[in-house]
Parts: C-alpha cells; structure tokens; sequence
C-alpha cells in the first residue's frame, strides 16, 4: 500500500485527541513512513511500514471516536491526521466514518441531541418535540448559520421506559454524553444551552447517579426495573440493592463465587453444566450456548476471543442496559468464565454508543476488578490470562450483527460477512470467537454456581431459566421485567400494570422491528421460543411494545419500514433496495394511493417480503418485512 | 493504425498485424505459460445433485463453476474471474434447501449437497433482485462477464418489469447522494420509486464516473485496493440506500490516492466507470461498437509486457482495456498503458497520415 495522504492541516484540537489517544497505545510516530531510524549501513531509513504499521486498524473506530467528541465532527485534516498515524487510506476512513450516524464528516455545532422518534416515543409524543425543535432550530440536520445547537432524528435509543427520550452530544474536553428521558422541547433546549455554556447541570440529569443501595435510589431504579429489590429474581436479583460501582459490595452479594467453582470444576464441566442447562442465546436468534462454546474449545487457532454483545439497538429493546448500567461487575465475571471455560485470552464488550452511563459503569468495573487481579495477568493465580476492553458503537443498528460487529472493531465498516465459516472458526481478527448477548453471558454465574439442573428447574422444556422483557408503550409501568420462559403476553403485560384505565390493548409488537404483531386475541401465547416459533411469531431479544385503540398503526409500521432502510448497511440489492420500496408503498397505503388496487399493493409487498426474505445476506434485511406484513395483517387497517 | 486486419479477422498470438512497430499481438516466442506452484493437494471430488441429476464436482469449487460444468446458466452481476467474491448482487442465488437461499458465486459445494438452480423460489428472487436493481438503477450497459454480457436477456428470461415500484424518480441534484448522511432520509410520498440517478462525475480528461449506472458490485473498490492495484483511492461510503463508491470527501480523483490506472473500469459491469473518450462519444450519439476493431497487442512502454484490447473507431483509439485471463495482467494496466496514447493520433506535419 502506497499511501497518498492530502496536505491538509489538523487542527491542534483534532490533533490532540488523536494523538492522546493513540500515543499511549502505539507510541508517538507519525506514522509508518515516518519515525524509522536513519541506518548508515543500510544507507535508508528504515519505515515502520508493513504489516506493524497496519496492525493498529482496529483503532481506527476509538479514534474517530475521539475526534467526534473532541471536535463534534471529523474534518478532512483529521482524516489525514488519522490516516498517517495509523497508516489507514483516507478513502477507508471515510467510508467508516460516514457509515455511522453518531460521527459526523460535516461541520456541525458542538451541541447536538438525537431525539428519539421510534415507537414508544411516537406513542409519548415525540413528533411535537421534533416539530418544536424544528421551530427554534431549524431541519433535522442542518444546523442554522451561528447557531450552536443542532439536532437530529434518532431509532430508539434503549430508553423506552422513560419515554420520550435523547441523546445529548456535548463535544469538548472532556465531551459530555447523556442519554436521559422523558423530556419536552424547552427542556432539551435549556439542556442543549447547559450543554453549550459548559454548565455542570447537564452531566447531573441521567437519572439515579447516586450509586449507593438507598432506599432512595431503590425508587428512582424501580421506574427502569419495576421489580427491583423483590425476592426470586436471578438476572435482577442485585438490581437497586447493590452499590453497581463497587467490587466489595458485588464480592459481598455473591459476586466471584461462580468463577472460583469454575476453576475448580474446569472448563470442561463448566461447558458440560452450560449444555446441560440448554441454554438458548438472548440476542435474537436463540441458539444453543453450550454447543457455542464446545465448538470454540475444540477449535485450534490462537488466541481465541470472547465477545460481548452490548449492541442493544433492536427498537423497544433495553433489557441489556439494566445490567450494564446496574450489575456490571457480574458480566465482568461471567466472561471471564466464558474465557477460562473456551480458552480465550480477550475480550471486548461491543457497547452501543447510545449508552454513556452503560459504558462509563462497565468500565470502572473493568479497572476495579483488573485492581483486585479478577483480570489481567494470571487471574486468581490459576496461571488464565484474560483482558477486556470497551468498544463503542458508532450508532448503526447493522453493527449488532456479529459478524458486523466484529468488522467494526476491526476498524471496517459492519458490513455483514456471508456464513460460513462461522465465528467459532472464523471470528473477531479471523480467531475463533464466542460472541454472546449481554443476557445470555448474565445468566452463565447462575449456571455454574447453582447447577445446570436447578437452573433448568425454571422455565419450559425447550425454553430454559428465564428471560428479561423490555415492556414499553401503552403500558402503566413500563420497564425490563424478569419472568420465568412460558409466562403467558397478557400476565406479562398485567405485572407491568396493564393498558392504561379505560383503552384496550388494540396491537402488540413482540421482538421489535425485527418481530412481528400479534392482536389482542392471541394475547394469552405464552412466552417460549417453542410458542412463538408454532405461531409463526419471534420472542426476538424479548421487546415487548403494547399499543392501545388510540394509536395509529400505519404510522408505527412507516417508522418500522424507515428504520430497516436507514439502517441496511446496503451491501445486497433486496435488502438496500428492497427497503426502499417497502416504504414507499407504505407510504401509498397510508396516502390513500395505491398503485392499481389496494390488493394489488398488498400482493406487492408479499413478493418483495418474499426475495428480501430468501435473497438477503443477513437478518436484517431477511427480517425486514416481517413486522411490516404482520402489522398489516393482524390491524386489518387496510380492510 | 492504417495497418487495422478488417474487422472480424481473428488473429492469433504472434500474427503481425501490419506496418506501424507499435502494434503486434503477442509473440509465440515467449512461452505464455507463468510457472505456477505445484499442486498442494491431490484433487478431490464431492457427490452431488444439480436439477435433480447427480454429479461429481471438485471438492473445493463453488456451486456457480460446479453449475456451469454441467452448462447450466446463472445470472451474475457482482462475481468476476479475477476478484474475491463479493456475493452482494444476489443475481446468482441456487436452493440448497436451507432457510435462505446460497449465493451461487461464494457459496462452496459440498457432499451430498442438493441444488436446484431454476426453481420457483429461485426465480422469483431473481426476478425481484433484477426488478429492484433496474428500477434504481440505469442498467442500460449492465452486463455480466459471463455468458454473454447482457443483462437485458435475463429481464425477458425472468420476466421483470421494474415499472411495478412505480414512475422513476427525478435524477439527485449533483453531490446531494455524496451528502446523505447515515441513518437518515425524506419521507417518500410513494409517487416515484427512488433511484441513484445523479449527473455524472467528469472530472478528468481520462475516465469519468457515472454513479448512476452503479449497482454497488464492489468490484472497483476490489480491484483498486487489495485485490490488484493496492492504492485504495476510492471505497464504498454512506449505509443503505445512500451507499455509494467514493474518494474521501467525495474530492475530485485527481486530488485523490488515484493513479488512473483504469483498472477499475476493467472490472466495472455497467459502464459506470468509462473512458472519457468513450463517455464524450456516446453523449454526441457518435459510439459506434459495430463500427470498431478490437487489436490485441503488447504494451510498448515497458518490459513488462502487458496485453492491450485497444478498441478503435474511425482510425482512433477510444479505449484501451486488458483480457481478464493475460496471463501478466490479469486485466490490470499502469496509467500509461491504459491511457498513453495520444501520440499515436500525432502525425508529423504535412504527412499524408495527418489526422
Ligand atoms: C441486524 C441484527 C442486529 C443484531 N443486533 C444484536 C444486538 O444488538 N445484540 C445482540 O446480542 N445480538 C444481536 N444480533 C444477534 C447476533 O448476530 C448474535 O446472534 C448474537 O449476538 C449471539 O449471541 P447469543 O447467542 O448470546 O444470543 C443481531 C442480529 C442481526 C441480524
Ligand atoms: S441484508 Fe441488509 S443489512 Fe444485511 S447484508 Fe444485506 S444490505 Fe446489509
Ligand atoms: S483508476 Fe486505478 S487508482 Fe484510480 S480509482 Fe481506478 S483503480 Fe483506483
Ligand atoms: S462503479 Fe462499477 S464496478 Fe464500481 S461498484 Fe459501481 S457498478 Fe460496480
Ligand atoms: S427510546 Fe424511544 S422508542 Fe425506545
Ligand atoms: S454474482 Fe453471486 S451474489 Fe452477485
């Protein structure tokens, strides 16, 4: 590779955030022509080109990382900058860095909030904020001459139970990201201007920041977790009552003991307990952990990585941010067994940009636990090594994906690979990997501890333990939800308080984006991957959307149908244009427009769901009609 | 380049096509064959059953050679002898009797495999990828490599009609798809199914780029970075919809990586990316393919010896591209081979051959 890089200047602010950066990490040259020695013998320099120079790629997502929050967007001088020091085409980094909606490659304010319009959020009003905002600040997007303040249309942001919700991006040093809800226009506005004066006031809004289990804060959690502090919980069980930013407090609540019984038992037990609790991963596609793990054993490159999906971008979904946010010690230990069960010596958590609070408590668990030799170097003295590290998404729902996902930490853009090989071969930097949801790795120190049978004790023959739902929308307390596999929809919605006093439930949206509805005569499914699948419905990563007769189904079907074409990465045809059509002939639906009749229109999008369905690479755009043709379906708004 | 054979006369490697020492076809002097490796495995063979015949094909191939040693046609766009796979156009897609259908041109044969390359399922999904892509897309010159280059066959085969998503939509103002951003599009009204369409990029005197007639094959991208060329001027940016081939910043390629090597318009299936000649040609009505003599001959730049397709009309070179299977190419060429022919269309002064 012969780079040619434009002589174009960096800032000195674009500079700094780049180099602080990468200089710890990669040391201080310029790049890999620049920095070799002059070698008299040899009579040259010798570059640091070649392959030790490439090495470094998978900074490349960190660095614009830290460019869009120093700056608020990435300039063509902080292309080239990045392009010399990490010896990366500038082509390259550019098609990286457009592919995510948080980093920017135009010049916008430094204020900028992302406003949720996804589903539960249209329910709670989210339209008229964007109508406002657009009153005082112009389009979505583009930022008014001199003004500071920018803001942008956003998916869901994981934040449903507190619905409307957004994103704050304050760029600066240090930069200032919030994600907080619910909110109206005026107090986005005053937040952006806290955000644009420098005021403390908006780091301070997140929610229940105190960390300590008061009775306080056990309130403020049960608005995110309505079960908080009840006995018989298991994935909730520290919910509100244990300080989530202390190792003591988690080592005092049962933490760590699941690891030092795995090292005692050793991997292969460990993975004989884990197939033996049947347990089906929780990121959507159900698949068994145990075999997961055994295939990723048995595989002989080196060295071998565990990966954590913390991508939650699926619309209606935030069940993985309670642990996150609230019980991070325990997935830090849950990979470490994943690790010491597989062989692997690292790990990344794969953590969505939208979620600061998330990252900022996983990674003081990180340190905390690298402080106490619980990671690092010679783990509990059993002579294991194994590290973790954050990776932050860059907003792209694609990325969950996880061969995607492990693209993007490569520093490529997430552009799913075609299967086989699959990533227990053929993984994260082409080794084998295990790639779990947060959930099902939270679910791994109950196994171990208690044994695969008690844990096989709760739930249903093919659906094993229990399972997080997401509950959101025309529900009285919304929030994430433990309850035992084959609880039936309508006992789910009731622990949540049900519709509201005097609606019905009209509409219930199962799996997100990605799942499919059901009408309220099928309300009494319960809750197993082996109902679903009979009924021809998805539990998908568990998002449950409840909608009442006041709500207009056209509309959430048009967000749905508008979600899948922002977010295909576009490498196929069905699914990047497929997309596209389906939403304009939603739009003709809704219009009152059909092209020829209205059956037509129908039997049109029954083809395209079809070849989307067959004829794309991945999930996304396999699933890309499904809630859209099932909304029709079970609403009959068109009949 | 009075010395042209007529057209239709087919010359073979070392015929010497006339007076002017520029133009030859390559010498049988010079042994053609590269010494390649030796085999590192002994061949083996799988089972399987194609359309419903059995056969046995190498163990290590795709389901698209095992199909087409057996003479049965499938449609590809994205896939071309001299590049990785890409398996983003879905043209080629075969049931192996799994949830989705397997791209034909990366996906691999294997024991005991059941493959059915014309069945409804199959069809039908041809059929809407050819639909989608036409729809968007001007496919006007799009054409695989393989069987015979056109696209247009495969619509009729399958009975495609993009008209079915609606009028096509007014073309982009210039640059306006280079600044989508990501995550974000206008609500469609539904009235005109939305195409790429968009002026063309003339930024150059050597080649031109016209995005509307991209499919996003990816071959470009492949063959200017680690696939041939290594010099990563251009790569896809934007997601979805607003996915498109780029330079950083969309600048101008002459302030890009790019060598104009032209290797990307080798490989280019659609004629998105065309010689300036050509492109300057076709917009006066003037580009005659039926009128023009393709000479095979070796570079006269270097040692190297690469072979040349120059295309020629009225006496004058419009485009220079090079055979996929040359043994030294492959199909790829330096900037003076590709595009250093001017001189040729110099005569001296007074000289009866004055142009
Ligand atoms: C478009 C798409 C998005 C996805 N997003 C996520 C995600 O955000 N989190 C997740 O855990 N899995 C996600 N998945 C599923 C992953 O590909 C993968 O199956 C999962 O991480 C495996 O973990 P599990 O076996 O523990 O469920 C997604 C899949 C697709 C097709
Ligand atoms: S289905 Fe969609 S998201 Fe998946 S690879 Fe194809 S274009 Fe990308
Ligand atoms: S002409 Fe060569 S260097 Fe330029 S974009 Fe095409 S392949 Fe890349
Ligand atoms: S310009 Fe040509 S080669 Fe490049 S992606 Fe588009 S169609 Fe394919
Ligand atoms: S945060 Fe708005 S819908 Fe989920
Ligand atoms: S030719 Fe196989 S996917 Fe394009």
């Amino acid at each position: 590779m012969d780079l040619r890089i434009a002589d174009i200047a960096v800032s000195p602010a674009e500079r700094e955030a780049v180099d602080a950066f990468l200089s710890p990490r990669i040391g201080t040259a310029r790049g890999g022509w620049d920095g070799g020695e002059r070698n008299i013998e040899l009579d040259g320099r010798t570059a640091r080109g070649g392959h030790e120079a490439r090495s470094h790629r998978d900074l490349l997502l960190p660095t614009l990382h830290a460019v869009q929050d120093r700056v608020g967007w990435i300039s063509p001088g902080a292309v080239a900058h990045i392009a010399r020091r990490l010896t990366v085409p500038p082509a390259e980094i550019f098609g990286v860095a457009t592919f995510y909606a948080l980093l920017s490659t135009t010049e916008r304010p430094s204020a900028a909030v992302h406003v949720c319009d996804d589903m539960a959020c249209r329910l709670a009003g989210a339209e008229d904020i964007c109508q406002q905002l657009e009153v005082t600040l112009g389009p979505a997007g583009h930022a008014q001459p001199g003004e500071q303040r920018t803001w942008h249309r956003s998916p869901c942001l994981g934040q449903c139970e507190r619905a409307p919700a957004a994103l704050f991006t304050i760029a600066g040093d240090p930069a200032i990201r919030v994600s907080t809800g619910p909110l109206d226009a005026p107090t986005i506005l005053a937040r952006l201007d806290d955000g644009v004066h420098g005021q403390g006031r908006l780091e301070a809004v997140e929610g229940p920041l105190g960390t300590a289990a008061t009775p306080e804060r056990l309130e403020q959690l049960r608005l995110l977790a309505p079960q908080a502090g009840q006995p018989g919980l298991r994935l909730l069980a520290r919910i509100g009552r244990v300080d989530p930013t202390s190792l003591t407090a988690y080592l005092a609540n049962g933490g760590y003991r699941a690891l030092r019984e795995a090292i005692a038992a050793g991997p292969e037990r460990v993975i004989a307990e884990v197939t033996a609790a049947e347990v089906l991963g929780r990121g959507g596609a159900a698949f068994p952990t145990g075999r997961k793990w055994a295939a990723a054993r048995a595989a002989e490159a080196r060295p071998k990585n565990i990966v954590c999906n913390a991508d939650e971008a699926e619309p209606g979904t935030f069940k993985d941010r309670v642990i996150l946010e609230e019980d991070p010690f325990a997935l830090v230990e849950a990979m470490t067994i994943a690790a010491f069960a597989v062989g692997a010596e690292r790990g990344f958590i794969y953590l969505r940009g939208e979620y600061p609070l998330a990252e900022a408590r996983m990674q003081n668990a990180i340190d905390r636990a690298r402080e106490k030799g619980l990671l690092g170097r010679n783990v509990l003295d059993t002579g294991f090594d194994f590290e973790i590290e954050i990776r932050r998404g860059g907003g792209a729902y694609i990325a969950g994906e996880e061969t995607a996902l492990f693209e993007s930490i490569e520093g490529d853009r997430p552009e799913p690979r075609s299967k086989p090989p699959f990533p227990v071969e053929v993984g994260l930097f082409g080794k084998p990997t295990v790639i779990n949801n947060v959930e099902t790795l939270a679910n791994l120190p109950h196994i171990v501890r208690d044994g695969a049978a008690a844990y096989a004790a709760t739930g249903t023959p093919g659906s094993r333990g229990s399972k997080l739902f997401s509950l959101s929308g025309h529900v009285a307390r919304p929030g994430v939800y433990e309850v035992p596999f084959g609880t039936r929809l309508s006992d789910l919605i009731e622990l949540a308080g049900g519709v509201r006093d005097g609606h019905q439930v009209k509409i219930v949206n199962i799996g997100g984006a990605a799942g499919s509805f059901v009408g309220p005569d099928r309300l009494d499914l319960p809750l197993t991957y082996e109902h679903a699948r009979a009924e021809g419905v998805t539990i998908g990563a568990g998002a449950v959307v409840v909608f009442d007769e006041t709500t207009d189904v056209l509309d959430i079907l048009r967000r749905i149908a508008a979600f899948f074409r922002d977010e295909s990465c576009g490498q196929c045809v069905p699914c990047r244009v497929g997309t596209v059509r389906q939403e304009e002939l939603l739009a003709r639906l809704i219009a009152h427009r059909p092209r020829g009749t209205v059956a037509d229109e129908l039997a049109l999008l029954d083809e395209l769901g079809r070849a989307m369905r067959d004829a794309s690479i991945c999930g996304l755009g396999q699933t890309a009609n499904s809630a859209v043709a099932s909304g029709l379906r079970v609403a009959g708004v068109l009949s | 380049m009075t010395s042209q054979p007529p057209a239709g006369v087919h010359l073979e490697p070392g015929d010497y096509t006339g007076s002017d020492p520029l133009v030859f076809t390559s010498s049988p002097a010079r042994s053609p064959q590269v010494p390649s490796a030796p085999q590192a495995r002994a061949p083996k063979t799988v089972e399987m059953t194609i359309d419903g015949a059995p056969v046995t094909v190498p163990d290590n191939v795709t389901i698209l050679a095992a199909c087409r040693s057996q003479g049965i046609d499938i449609p590809t766009l994205c896939t071309l002898s001299t590049l990785t796979p890409e398996g983003v156009c879905r043209m080629c897609v075969v049931d192996t009797g799994g949830r989705v259908l397997a791209p034909s041109c990366s996906a691999r044969v294997g024991q005991g495999m059941t493959v059915w390359t014309d069945n409804d399922r199959v069809r039908h999904s041809r059929k809407l990828v050819l639909e989608l892509l036409a729809s968007s897309v001007d496919v006007d010159l799009a054409g695989p490599e393989l069987p015979d280059g056109s696209i247009a066959r495969y619509m009729a085969e399958y009975g495609a009609d993009p008209s079915r998503f609606g009028p096509p939509s007014p073309p982009a103002p210039a640059g306006a798809r280079d600044a989508a951003e990501a995550g974000h599009h206008e609500q469609p009204d539904g009235s005109v199914a939305e195409r790429v369409a968009q002026p063309a990029k003339v930024d150059n005197d050597l080649f031109v780029r016209d995005y509307a007639k991209c499919i996003l094959c990816y071959k470009c991208v492949e063959a200017c970075g680690a696939d041939a060329q290594n010099t990563f001027a251009i790569s896809v940016a934007g997601r979805g919809f607003s996915a498109r081939v780029s330079t950083e910043f969309d600048v101008g390629l002459a302030e890009s990586a790019c060598v104009f090597c032209g290797n990307c318009i080798n490989v280019c299936p659609t004629g998105a990316l065309m010689f300036r000649s050509e492109y300057e040609l076709r917009r006066v009505g003037e580009w005659r393919e039926d009128d023009q003599t393709v000479t095979r001959t070796i570079c006269p730049y270097c040692g190297v010896g690469c072979t040349l397709e120059l295309h020629v009309q009225d006496n004058r070179i419009v485009k220079v591209l090079s055979p996929l299977d040359a043994q030294v190419t492959s199909g790829n060429l330096c900037v003076k081979g590709r595009f250093g022919f001017d001189f040729v269309h110099v005569r001296p002064k007074g000289s009866d051959r004055e142009a």
